[in-house]
């Protein structure tokens, strides 16, 4: 495989330079919470410039090489290098795991969750955002394998002290769903290493070579692998972590948790499990895709029965991941495009609703949409906005949710050569339903809430003489990045287009056309 | 014919590598200056001692490291019957360590109560210079001398707080339990010799591969040596001494008994296997198959329950031993047989490190709520946000998430279970992986009350931690995370250990 090795300390010093602002945070004294706040944000902006700086220099044309690689010695005794690289697959997600942190640190300055201890809070930050950039840029089983479980502790954390009323039930059930995918995912890598001789657990390497494993075999290592990457994504009927996850974390947990670690899992499947692991692919990916669409509808139901707003965004995660699963199980490029924009467009959508919930919460100190109303009357921007996310969630044309939603539905039309049409096209037409749902519910959703007269709250003293205040600065400042971003991606989808699809023609190059 | 000449022959005296058997000797000079000096010395100069323990220890590691510096890899001494070879050298490396993080975190436990001090030092002592011997014993006799020096002081330890029944019960318990597997280790060992006509390993190894002539004596003879040594390292169905002991006896003995006295029983496990019974792996690979699955399953459950922290690391140790025990159960097989060798070395560094953290932690918490319930963990980040961080550290290590040190462990472990490339690797790995998410319940929920839960009586006094205690916690939290993010550091020695005449496929 072709690599490119100018500039190779970028992706390191990208990644683990947080982890230095936690040192700097660890060395000084206590009650510094202004400096604190200080440092999380210069090390979260310091680490962003890095990745623009990657991008920079990224060469567009070479897409589909591997960039920027270093390669050490790590644990020569099991075979396992450090070895790191990006490519068109893996570029954006890096750069929106950055993006997503520094706006979420922007957030926290004045919206720190109880019980404050703004030490912890921005370390924890800081530590999974090294995790989650470097599960993009790992290209060694081991390694992603170690970056991958990086994020568990800060989130289980994150969940568990800042989060809501039942936020100790949901952190450990968090916690223990996706260990037990990832000790499975563990064993897996494993007999991959050994099937194809025990020589190096290197991602290149392990594509090269993998095809070539006995059909069964290749069955049961995607099996587990399946279980690790479909309890992250979370594919049905894995999924019921993430409502009470989504619901009990603070508003910062949701959104880093809805924009990032939700696509490591999808991530693994079209790293990993796809190109090293063709002929079982081909074999799960009827059952992956019906447990897609399964997924798109359940979802969609769910969000329709659901009376917490936060808890409606949370199902809508698991519909809107359905449609990226379902793209990548049609094996073609076509799908896999629309999957990688999918989970871009659904990071930067769903993230940001979630900053909305948050911001609801804070002025309502309710969720219930029955008792929210009339938000276009108290806080006409926030409302505008508001609706701006759902348009985009629902697959406005013109917007980033379409970009992603509508090519995997019509990929299905078509999957690759082997599968079956006719299975594939009934995935086409419950999928378009699934369309219809979402529109449904998000709709219902957002006429609740921002249509009608404002509910008088009267029985909550506190909230009925506070006066509802539209967005703050910091809030512009946060979201800002976002609202564009849904926008411009929805205008000229090319721009992402044409970084991924070089990179996912190699990696469908194993499948042989 | 051999053995009946044994009274005419001449007696000649063996030639002893002074060299090879300096770490064992200074530590016997270290303990009998502590056993003499206990008398003379004046009552308020009794911390002298422990100072003494520990630069006793700390000497010892000089031989250790000029005996891996030499040139000769392999001494052996006594007819093949005391070998110095890689392992015991990094073995003996591993207690001598562990031991003197265990003398730091004894110091100002025993300065405060009001009990035997030079004894105790003495004791403890005395039971490593029986770690130090099991590492090199090859043969039965050596074998059984080395375990009896490691036990006997380690029940009088457990004992050691002589007013608290619990603190009796838990020596009485061991010591009725350890007596009672020895004696059945000891039939094994008459069964061998019997069959075998020789005490020395290597010897053993060739006649003994559980078929033709006296299978069945064979077979027995196997399991129950084995069960000996799964009594020491208190693997499912032989751990029930394990928990109440663990509970009575003095915290840091406590460490002591469940990292260094286990490493010690699976030691000579390790030996035994690859020295003495490697041709009867049908045997013993079905055996230790069933006792990993068991102990680490057991272990798991049993710990969920638990709502004293002590308690629950006792269980937690006993899931523990499973981990260690897994790769064994594939040990005989071609291909596994080193990389089995280096995950058991791997674990039990590992494994020492982190959980004398854990009693580090346990001891200087338990200094302020005066009290063994997890729930008097509550809200510690609150107030000891270091001692919060830091246990949070260990625990996770134990769970085996990355980038601590558990993980490599574990994972080294379930490589050599999947190069095995059997259905029965497999199997385990696959029981090992589930067992590995049910242990996070228990650890999270220690988790869970250090971040998440108020302080249990409202008292937010900071803790005061004495210096021996922070430096055994500064060094082991540096050694787990290190062994983390770096695995080779550990892996380095691990991979070294390589047993002289072993046979290995």
């Amino acid at each position: 495989m072709n690599m490119l090795r100018d500039n190779n300390w970028v992706l390191s010093v990208g990644t683990f330079l947080p982890v230095l602002g936690v040192v700097v945070m660890m060395l000084m004294p206590k009650a510094q919470d202004q400096a604190v706040k200080f440092v999380a944000l210069v090390t979260s902006i310091a680490t962003l410039a890095v990745g623009i700086f990657t991008a920079m220099n990224f060469d567009f044309n070479q897409a589909e090489k591997m960039q920027f690689v270093a390669e050490t010695k790590w644990i020569s005794v099991i075979k396992s290098s450090y070895l790191i690289g990006v490519d068109g697959i893996s570029l954006p997600l890096y750069l929106l795991s950055m993006v997503i942190t520094l706006l979420v640190v922007i957030y926290s300055l004045d919206h720190l969750p109880n019980p404050g201890k703004p030490k912890a809070f921005f370390s924890l930050l800081l530590v999974l955002q090294t995790g989650m950039a470097g599960t993009f840029i790992a290209q060694d089983l081991i390694l992603f394998f170690v970056f991958f479980e990086l994020v568990l502790l800060p989130m289980f954390f994150l969940i568990g002290v800042w989060g809501g009323e039942q936020r100790q039930y949901a952190s450990i059930k968090f916690f223990l769903y996706t260990m037990f995918g990832s000790a499975l995912m563990l064993v897996a890598f494993l007999a991959l290493f050994f099937k194809t001789g025990a020589e190096s657990f290197s991602i290149p390497y392990l594509i090269e070579n993998g095809g070539s494993i006995a059909k069964n075999v290749q069955i049961w290592i995607f099996a587990g692998m399946f279980v690790g990457f479909a309890v992250k994504v979370p594919m049905f009927p894995f999924h019921t972590w993430l409502p009470d996850a989504h619901t009990q974390a603070p508003t910062q947990g949701s959104v880093i948790l809805a924009a990032v670690l939700l696509k490591l899992g999808t991530y693994g499947f079209v790293r990993i499990a796809l190109p090293i692991l063709p002929i079982a692919a081909r074999e799960w990916a009827p059952y992956i895709g019906g447990l897609a669409v399964i997924g798109i509808i359940y979802g969609a139901l769910g969000c329709l029965a659901q009376s917490d707003m936060k808890r409606l965004i949370a199902f809508s995660s698991v519909a809107h991941m359905g449609f990226v699963m379902l793209g990548i199980s049609t094996l073609t490029s076509f799908g896999i495009n629309a999957a990688m924009f999918g989970m871009v467009a659904h990071g930067l959508i769903t993230g940001m609703l979630f900053f909305i919930a948050g911001s609801v919460k804070e002025r309502y100190h309710t969720l219930e949409i029955s008792k929210i109303g009339g938000m276009l009357t108290q806080m006409p921007r926030l409302g505008w906005i508001f609706g701006f996310c759902c348009m985009a969630s629902l697959g406005l044309p013109g917007l980033a949710g379409f970009w992603g939603e509508f090519p995997a539905i019509l990929s299905t039309y078509n999957p690759a050569a082997g599968l079956n049409v006719t299975v594939y096209r009934v995935f086409m037409v419950i999928a378009a339903l699934g369309t219809v749902l979402a529109a449904a519910y998000l709709l219902w959703l957002y006429q609740r809430i921002a249509f009608g007269t404002p509910k008088n709250n009267s029985h909550d003293e506190h909230s009925a003489q506070e006066e509802l205040h539209d967005v703050t600065t910091l809030e512009w400042l946060a979201w800002s990045p976002l609202l564009i971003g849904i926008l411009v991606l929805g205008i000229m989808p090319n721009l992402l287009f044409s970084v991924f699809d070089p990179a996912v023609q190699v990696t469908l190059s194993v499948f042989g056309g | 014919m051999q053995n009946l000449n044994v009274l005419s022959a001449q007696w000649v005296a063996p030639t002893v590598d002074y060299h090879g058997l300096a770490p064992e000797l200074v530590v016997a000079g270290g303990l009998c200056l502590v056993l003499i000096l206990d008398l003379f010395i004046d009552e308020r100069k009794k911390w002298l001692l422990s100072i003494i323990s520990s630069f006793t220890l700390l000497a010892a590691m000089i031989p250790i490291i000029t005996l891996a510096l030499s040139e000769t890899s392999v001494r052996s001494m006594f007819g093949d019957r005391y070998v110095v070879d890689n392992f015991s050298l990094v073995m003996k490396g591993v207690f001598l360590l562990a031991g003197y993080v265990v003398v730091l975190l004894s110091s100002s436990h025993v300065e405060e109560g009001e009990y035997w001090r030079g004894e105790y030092w003495f004791l403890l002592l005395s039971s490593l210079l029986g770690m130090l011997m099991m590492t090199s014993s090859r043969d039965l006799v050596s074998i059984f001398v080395a375990l009896e020096f490691l036990s006997i002081p380690a029940y009088m330890l457990a004992a050691w707080r002589k007013r608290d029944p619990k603190s009796n019960e838990a020596g009485v318990k061991y010591f009725m339990l350890g007596v009672f597997a020895s004696a059945v280790m000891l039939y094994g060992m008459s069964l061998l010799y019997g069959v075998t006509n020789s005490t020395l390993l290597v010897d053993i190894a060739a006649t003994t591969t559980a078929t033709g002539d006296f299978a069945a004596v064979q077979v027995l003879a196997v399991v129950f040596v084995i069960v000996g040594f799964a009594f020491k390292v208190s693997a499912v169905p032989f751990h029930t001494w394990a928990p109440d002991t663990y509970e009575g006896a003095p915290a840091p003995v406590t460490a002591f008994l469940s990292v260094a006295s286990k490493a010690a029983g699976f030691v000579a496990l390790v030996v035994l296997i690859y020295t003495a019974f490697p041709l009867a792996q049908d045997t013993w690979q079905p055996f230790i198959w069933v006792l990993s699955a068991l102990t680490m399953t057991v272990g798991n459950v049993l710990a969920l329950k638990q709502k004293n922290i002590v308690r629950m690391i006792a269980y937690s140790s006993i899931s523990q031993g499973g981990f260690v025990l897994m790769p064994l159960a594939v040990a005989g097989m071609a291909g596994s047989g080193s990389s089995a060798l280096r995950s058991v070395v791997l674990y039990m560094i590992i494994y020492a490190a982190t959980n004398l953290g854990v009693f580090g932690v346990i001891l200087a918490v338990s200094r302020k709520t005066r009290s063994g319930e997890v729930s008097s963990f509550g809200g510690l980040f609150s107030y000891a946000p270091t001692l919060g961080v830091l246990m949070t550290l260990f625990l996770a290590s134990l769970a085996g998430i990355p980038p601590l040190g558990g993980w490599i462990a574990k994972f080294a472990a379930f490589q050599s279970l999947i190069q095995s490339q059997s259905t029965w690797g497999y199997a385990l790995a696959v029981i090992g992986a589930v067992n590995s998410v049910i242990a996070f319940g228990y650890y999270g929920n220690v988790m869970r009350e250090i971040w998440m839960r108020p302080v249990p009586d409202g008292d937010t006094t900071p803790i005061q931690i004495p210096g021996s205690l922070s430096l055994a916690l500064g060094i082991t939290s540096v050694a787990t995370l290190t062994f983390g993010v770096l695995p080779g550091v550990a892996l380095h020695f691990a991979d070294l250990a390589e047993i002289a005449g072993a046979i290995i496929r």
